[in-house]
């Protein structure tokens, strides 16, 4: 019984680190852009679809192929920021969240089609060698591809945060966060900045699509699925803290693997979501977030 | 000029009554179901999206409540005005039930959080009613196009009215300030918890009776259905086509919307959903005001109307 629920819960924290890079991508975004990406789920389908269509054809393992994975969803990146995103830099903060999630539902819908048409509907998986392999600690089954997920998430996590406190762009992304004008006075790019945050939101979602498809399978609908979760873990670590964000993904990892044990019926779901609206009522500013200054 | 237009609009649903008498082919009848059924959720959405400014992306689950409760009632033998009427009420009592908790979320937050009330029904009830909502025998073979067809006009024509009277009620007036300017709205003695309430609860009623009538029209569905969150995003796609918080906006929106679907199924087949999505993307970021305010633009710009003071004071022109 006790192996059962551990084994459970450690599901489900490996499960959250997955949530927990897609919310970081998607906070990233919205943190220094405030733009509201709802299509950052249909970005990780197709970091999926990419590391998937790499194994395939060429043979690449999907942890070797990040790298390229990052490159395709960089180049998607791009395309849509110069298309799309960069006629709503200048609207009123309001407007243009409002705006850009409008613009987001609009893209799910074109990109998830997309990916229906060239892949069809089918769920994608991969085998590779190592696939089924685990290491059993205290009775506990650790596979060994879900642990490397996580340990992945968190060289993106560590790289990130180090990216934003040391190196001179990240300072001015920083910058940017506390007040865009003041930055642009003082030189920074505000425009290259934006880009920039945009990107990196992409390519983690890039990463994490890969990663959902060495630990799961892809399929052009998931998408959804994923947004919603990353707006969940989003609001419950708080915006402005990426740790928090990433542990945020853990926790609801976790609770929606032991809810589920517990609970009858196919409530996982509902268990995350009862949570999620709890937080946003009662502690805006999320878990771990600051105080609204 | 206002008698003109009473009259043409008394003139509009005479005809429109008048169809089934006249028009023999069911797919025809069944495109103007769809229309009016769908004019009926992009007014009803735009009384709390559009007037009262409070973007809800959880109106799935009011039309799935509506769909649910006149469906169970229908098929255990009530007559199906009274159940449809049932069916709106429980969509009230849920608006009420999420209504305080939701509205202390605002803009962006009140967005994601009703979407997620809605998730919690739609996966709730695909768990409790796994099942299709098939018709008896009886009522399959009763079945008959034409009352269906009153019923959704009747809807159309009662969503469409309601929202008219709104706008140009003290109330109406009282939501679009709340919408425009919160502080300066309660400043004033305008209450706005009490304006979204109400703004929500009659939402979710209109709402709730389209899933009635959405109940008695299909044959057969899965329970859970009328609870995807797609129901949500169309209605909110609609209304942003047409033009948000104007009472024809969402009429033209929804007209657009079914028929530029139906001729891109027919014509493009499995593309039509790209073609549609690239469309609404277009729509947003270059007709903020929908196709209402481009058409009066280009309407402006025929007749030659001095700019300066006409495009100031009109609403669309500000968002």
């Amino acid at each position: 019984m006790i192996e059962a629920v551990a084994q459970n819960l450690v599901f489900g924290i490996l499960l959250g680190a997955l949530y927990g890079l897609a919310a970081v991508g998607i906070a990233m975004v919205f943190g220094v852009t405030k733009f509201l990406n709802v299509a950052h789920g249909e970005l990780l389908m197709f970091g999926g679809y990419a590391s998937f269509w790499l194994f395939k054809l060429f043979n690449l393992d999907p942890f070797l192929s990040l790298p390229l994975t990052i490159i395709f969803l960089l180049l998607i990146g791009t395309v849509l920021y110069k298309l799309l995103f960069v006629r709503m830099v200048k609207l009123p903060e309001e407007e243009k969240i409002k705006n850009t999630m409008l613009v987001g539902f609009g893209l799910t819908l074109i990109l998830q089609n997309i990916a229906l048409n060239l892949w069809t509907a089918d769920d994608r998986g991969i085998t590779t060698s190592y696939s089924g392999a685990a290491f059993t600690l205290l009775g506990v089954r650790f596979p060994y591809v879900r642990v490397a997920g996580l340990v992945i998430s968190l060289v993106c996590l560590f790289a990130l945060q180090q990216f934003l406190r040391r190196t001179y762009t990240g300072k001015a992304i920083r910058a940017t966060v506390e007040d865009w004008e003041a930055a642009s006075l003082v030189g920074i790019d505000v425009h290259k900045v934006y880009l920039l945050s945009f990107l990196i939101g992409t390519a983690l979602a890039g990463v994490a699509g890969a990663l959902v498809l060495v630990s799961f399978s892809v399929e052009p609908a998931m998408g959804m699925h994923w947004t919603l979760k990353s707006l969940i873990v989003m609001v419950l670590g708080g915006a402005g803290n990426f740790m928090g964000t990433f542990v945020g993904g853990i926790l609801l990892g976790a609770t929606e693997s032991t809810a589920a044990f517990f609970i009858p019926g196919n409530y996982r779901q509902v268990v995350g979501l009862v949570l999620f609206l709890l937080i946003l009522i009662f502690k805006p500013q999320g878990l771990f977030g600051a105080k609204e200054r | 000029m206002r008698n003109l237009r009473i009259i043409s609009i008394i003139l509009l649903i005479i005809i429109l009554a008048c169809v089934p008498q006249v028009v023999e082919k069911d797919s025809i009848i069944n495109l103007l179901c769809l229309v009016f059924l769908y004019i009926s959720l992009a007014s009803a959405w735009n009384i709390l999206g559009g007037f009262t400014g409070q973007t809800s992306l959880g109106h799935a689950a009011f039309f799935g409540l509506g769909a649910l409760a006149a469906r169970l009632l229908w098929i255990r033998g009530f007559p199906i005005y009274p159940s449809i009427l049932a069916g709106g009420l429980l969509a009230v009592v849920f608006a009420l039930l999420i209504g305080f908790p939701s509205f202390r979320l605002k803009g962006v937050y009140f967005a994601i959080g009703t979407l997620a009330l809605a998730q919690i029904l739609n996966v709730t009830v695909g768990n409790v009613f796994p099942t299709i909502a098939a018709l008896p025998v009886e009522e399959l073979v009763a079945y008959q196009l034409t009352p269906r067809y009153y019923l959704f006009l009747g809807l159309a024509v009662i969503v469409v009215g309601v929202a008219y009277l709104l706008v140009n009620s003290r109330l109406g007036l009282g939501m679009m300030a709340v919408r425009e300017e919160e502080d300066a709205a309660e400043s004033l003695g305008i209450s706005a918890l009490r304006h979204k309430l109400l703004a929500l609860v009659i939402s979710a009623f209109l709402t709730g009776l389209a899933g009635g009538a959405f109940a008695y029209y299909h044959v057969s569905y899965y329970f859970q259905f009328p609870f995807t969150p797609m129901w949500s995003l169309d209605m909110l796609t609609m209304v942003y086509i047409g033009g948000t918080g104007t009472v024809l906006g969402p009429i033209i929106g929804a007209v657009f919307f079914v028929v530029l679907k139906e001729f891109l199924v027919l014509n493009v087949g499995e593309y039509h959903l790209i073609i549609f999505g690239v469309l609404f993307v277009l729509v947003v970021l270059f007709l903020p005001g929908g196709i209402i305010s481009a058409w009066k633009k280009i309407r402006d710009a025929l007749t030659h109307r001095t700019k300066s003071n006409a495009v100031k004071l009109s609403p669309e022109a500000k968002s």
